[in-house]
């Protein structure tokens, strides 16, 4: 993975750099020392690791954009980071880079039950929304699967995902407003407490960003009241295709469920030996759909599931009578990343999502590629959404494994994009899936996009190195290239 | 001369903006000409019609996914949906007979343009949250796409979300792919009689609070209530508030009861079924209250719900408007009297633009002038004014995509 080559000049600046930003941001707020810097060399995708030049952990709005103005007038790039859990390498470290830790924002502002939403700065975690809300019956969506440690803000960044997403959306379907610092320290303010965009729907555009386009200080969610009940069911198939079928018919049926996953055979016994979840382990594909909602509504859904399944081969069929047998049907599924650590000392989790009817054709061209680049790879599958995370078990410590890995994980998404499909669905692009931007875009689709990057941060200093395989001067990306131009199209009509 | 362009294909649509971006020749983009009276009048020589793209490409039912091109009349979509007993869940609006066009005459294209939904909006989102995937022309004349055809996708920039309300002033679509939803099994409607606004409020608070899943709420004073085609509202004799209820039968019927028996103390109430409750949401969405001459300035504002009645006291206190609510109050459609009406002077100078955007305090949300004769439509602010640094950032990214302003100039703002 190449990263820009760092600036040398801005390294040599460090003293001077760190001293202009204790002036911002005083006291302990401002970290150089190399040995505590290594605490922040890498994210959740530990493969990469580099210290960065300076950290500086702000408190307030004002000091976020006074370090970004002074980091856009010293030329200093920026990396945003929240809780450091991109598994994409969003918020990996830059040498040359001052690396801007939301941490201390971590206060939850207002809490609007009227107005069905909650404004908190970017540092709270994902979970301590709904912690905050649950005693009223609320909640916060999305539920990205670190959302004990996971910030919001990050989510932001990343639109982060999470098994309900069908139903009730990603972090973007999921947010009413945003205050965030552009590199050249204007403080903006998108939405609110109220609906839509008044302009351009630049709410829209910053989630997901990577935090490529601004810094965000403080986030407006929505919160929705917690359904009355949910239920689960688990289901046995003697093949995935018959488990995607099954899928299939019960969305065909008008069925949206709450969540809808799948696991492999792999997985299965992987998170069974781990948990002792208690699944079928002579099947080849478990699917374990939750129904949630009106009691009255739930219970007969799921009557009509359990019916869907049974008439496409299911060989195991249980439904959840309690909230304690709900959560050991989950135990399994959220304990598969783990389990699978535990039968191989390395994973790569990859995330691509495809169009679900695709699943049997990937499944087996998975299964040729494993056999190809002999390493072991269990799937668990968003099936509802058809987000796949294919778990590619590997051992770092063998030479050559890990580059194996990553082949056999970019094959995988090439393969996601030649099927319809896409190669993040709620990971990111980051630097892990930056060199693969080409398998889905072209060069002009590229070029729109940064265009977008330019209207915000016109010298590229937040965050580079990461979405975008090269990065294109925004003087040259700003020219526009005609070509004659008179009207000579004989064939285009005309009134 | 003037020029309208009438594409057949992508490539053409390429040709005449990239004509249009060498000559600097600003183009009017017409979908299906339905909402052409919606947003700044367009200063533009030549227009480039895209009612020839048509057709849906792709539809799978199982995967909750369609894709058309740009063209394709909404109509045909939403027939090609009830097929499958699906819909579009934003239910978007049909803007046309309020703007003076027919029923039932917008593209797809048009719709996502500008960013369209309905009553449930509140539980659903937008058009902006169901927009998967796009193949667009930007002012550079150069075609692009972004997104996909699967829900889940963060790879790249999210350029549906920042096409969807742009109002053609960015790129001219061609190809879109949308979400698409099961259509809910049963509606019922239940309707609570006589609540003046504050006690609407509250009454769709609770509602919108409780686990019962309200996919509307709307709430309608005595006058607008009056003129609706369905009877049972048209009859009530006095203000009515509205909570729509969706899904299984029995479920349904559940939930109704018990959103009864909890506003019971609030209100006396009745229940709309399926015919009904479906007549009198479109009547909401579709704003057919306010269908009629099209010199009386409309308003569309969006507000923080609790804000809403405050907003709307303030301003019918100066203006003499009349109102009605949806998304349980954060959405006041607001019309001025018409001109044959007693309008004070300067409300009709500026359709009343001063007074409603000073209402919207510090409250946040904003305010737009859907509909006033084209001379005040070009002077007045349609969209909400933005600060010096939103207009400064607005500007630079439509540099990005139309450097040359040649799609739709100054139909959201003068210069963009």
């Amino acid at each position: 993975m190449r990263m820009p080559d760092p600036e040398q000049g801005i390294i040599a600046r460090r003293a001077e750099i760190a001293r202009a930003l204790n002036a911002i941001v005083p006291g302990e707020g401002v970290i150089w020392d190399d040995d505590e810097l290594r605490v922040y060399e890498s994210d959740g995708l530990t493969a990469y690791r580099q210290a960065p030049l300076i950290v500086v952990l702000p408190e307030t709005t004002e000091q976020v954009s006074r370090v970004l103005a002074y980091c856009q007038a010293a030329g200093v790039k920026v990396v945003p980071r929240g809780a450091g859990t991109s598994l994409s390498g969003g918020a990996l470290p830059l040498a040359d880079g001052v690396l801007l830790a939301m941490a201390k924002f971590n206060r939850i502002l207002d809490i609007d039950f009227d107005n069905r939403c909650a404004v908190v700065e970017p540092g709270v975690t994902n979970l301590g929304i709904t912690q905050a809300v649950e005693h009223a019956g609320f909640y916060y969506a999305p539920d990205p699967s670190s959302q004990i440690a996971c910030t919001i803000g990050g989510n932001v960044a990343e639109n982060a995902g999470g098994v309900h997403c069908l139903k009730y959306g990603l972090t973007t379907n999921n947010l009413l407003g945003l205050e965030m610092v552009l590199i050249d320290g204007t403080v903006l303010t998108l939405g609110g407490k109220h609906l839509d965009s008044e302009g351009y729907d630049l709410l829209g555009l910053m989630t997901g960003s990577e935090g490529l386009l601004g810094v965000v200080t403080e986030v407006t969610v929505r919160l929705l009241r917690k359904p009355e009940t949910a239920r689960a069911v688990l289901l046995g198939f003697p093949s995935a295709e018959q488990a995607g079928d099954c899928v299939a018919a019960i969305i065909g049926a008008g069925i949206v469920p709450g969540g809808m996953e799948m696991m492999d055979r792999l997985a299965i016994h992987a998170a069974d030996d781990f948990v002792q979840a208690g699944y079928p382990r002579d099947v080849e594909a478990l699917l374990i759909v939750e129904l949630d909602g009106p009691r009255v509504e739930v219970d007969d859904l799921i009557s009509r599931v359990t019916g869907i399944a049974e008439a496409h081969g299911a060989t195991t069929s249980r439904v959840s009578n309690s909230e304690a047998e709900r959560d050991a049907f989950w135990a399994g599924r959220k304990a598969a990343f783990p389990a699978i650590g535990r039968i191989s000392p390395d994973y790569y989790c990859m995330d691509g999502t495809i169009p679900r009817h695709k699943l049997p054709i990937v499944l087996e061209r998975m299964r040729e590629m494993s056999e190809k680049y002999g390493l072991r790879v269990a799937n668990v599958f968003h099936a509802g959404d058809g987000n796949l995370h294919p778990l590619i078990l590997y051992d770092a410590n063998e030479p050559g494994e890990l580059e194996r890995t990553e082949e056999f994980g970019a094959e995988i998404l090439k393969l996601c994009v030649e099927v319809g499909g896409v190669l993040t669905g709620e990971h990111g692009v980051g630097v892990e899936k930056r060199d693969l931007m080409g398998a889905m875009f072209t060069e002009t689709d590229l070029k729109h996009q940064q265009r977008v990057k330019c209207a915000f941060d016109p010298d590229a200093l937040l965050n580079p190195g990461k979405m975008f395989p090269e990065l294109h001067r925004c003087a040259e990306l700003g020219r526009i290239h005609v070509s004659g131009g008179k009207l000579p199209f004989p064939d285009l009509p005309r009134f | 001369m003037s020029t309208t362009f009438k594409p057949e294909n992508a490539d053409q649509v390429v040709e005449a903006v990239a004509w249009a971006a060498a000559e600097a020749q600003p183009l009017e983009i017409l979908g299906r000409g339905s909402k052409r009276g919606f947003g700044r009048p367009v200063q533009a020589a030549h227009g480039i019609d895209v009612s020839g793209l048509t057709g849906i490409t792709l539809y799978e039912p199982q995967e909750l996914v369609l894709s058309a091109r740009a063209g394709t009349p909404l109509a045909e979509i939403e027939a090609a949906l009830e097929d499958a007993h699906q819909q579009l869940a934003f239910e978007p609006a049909d803007l046309g007979p309020l703007l003076g066009a027919g029923v039932g005459q917008g593209s797809i294209g048009g719709m996502l343009a500008c960013n369209l939904s309905g009553p449930r909006r509140i539980k659903a989102g937008a058009a902006r949250d169901h927009f998967l995937g796009v193949h667009a022309v930007s002012g550079r004349g150069e075609a692009f796409k972004s997104g996909g055809r699967v829900v889940k996708n963060v790879t790249g920039y999210d350029m549906c979300k920042l096409l969807a309300g742009s109002h053609g002033t960015l790129a001219v679509l061609t190809d879109v792919t949308v979400k698409v939803m099961p259509a809910p099994e049963k509606t019922r409607t239940v309707l609570l009689l006589g609540l003046d606004d504050a006690g609407a409020l509250a009454a769709m608070t609770q509602a919108l609070q409780s686990a019962h899943e309200v996919s509307a709420a709307a709430h309608l004073p005595a006058s607008i209530a009056a003129g609706s085609a369905v009877s049972y509202v048209a009859g009530a004799g006095a203000a009515v508030t509205v909570l729509r209820v969706e899904g299984p039968g029995p479920s349904v019927a559940y939930r109704c009861a018990a959103l009864r028996k909890d506003l019971s103390d609030l209100a006396g109430s009745e229940e709309l079924h399926s015919m009904n409750s479906t007549a009198l949401w479109r009547e909401l969405r579709d704003v057919a209250p306010f269908v009629g001459p099209p010199e009386r300035p409309l308003w569309r504002i969006s507000v923080p719900p609790q804000e809403g009645p405050r907003v709307a006291a303030e301003i019918v206190g100066s203006l003499g408007a009349a109102y009605f609510y949806d998304w349980g109050g954060g959405l006041i459609w607001l019309a001025l009297p018409g001109p044959d009406e007693s309008a004070s002077d300067g409300a009709a100078a500026d359709a009343g633009a001063g007074v409603v955007r000073a209402a919207l305090g510090a409250a946040g949300g904003h305010a737009m002038l859907v509909r006033a004769p084209e001379a005040l439509r070009a002077a007045v602010p349609v969209f909400q004014p933005q600060d010096p640094a939103m207009a400064a950032l607005t500007t630079r990214v439509k540099d990005g995509f139309d450097p040359k302003r040649v799609l739709n100039p100054g139909r959201m703002y003068a210069g963009v």
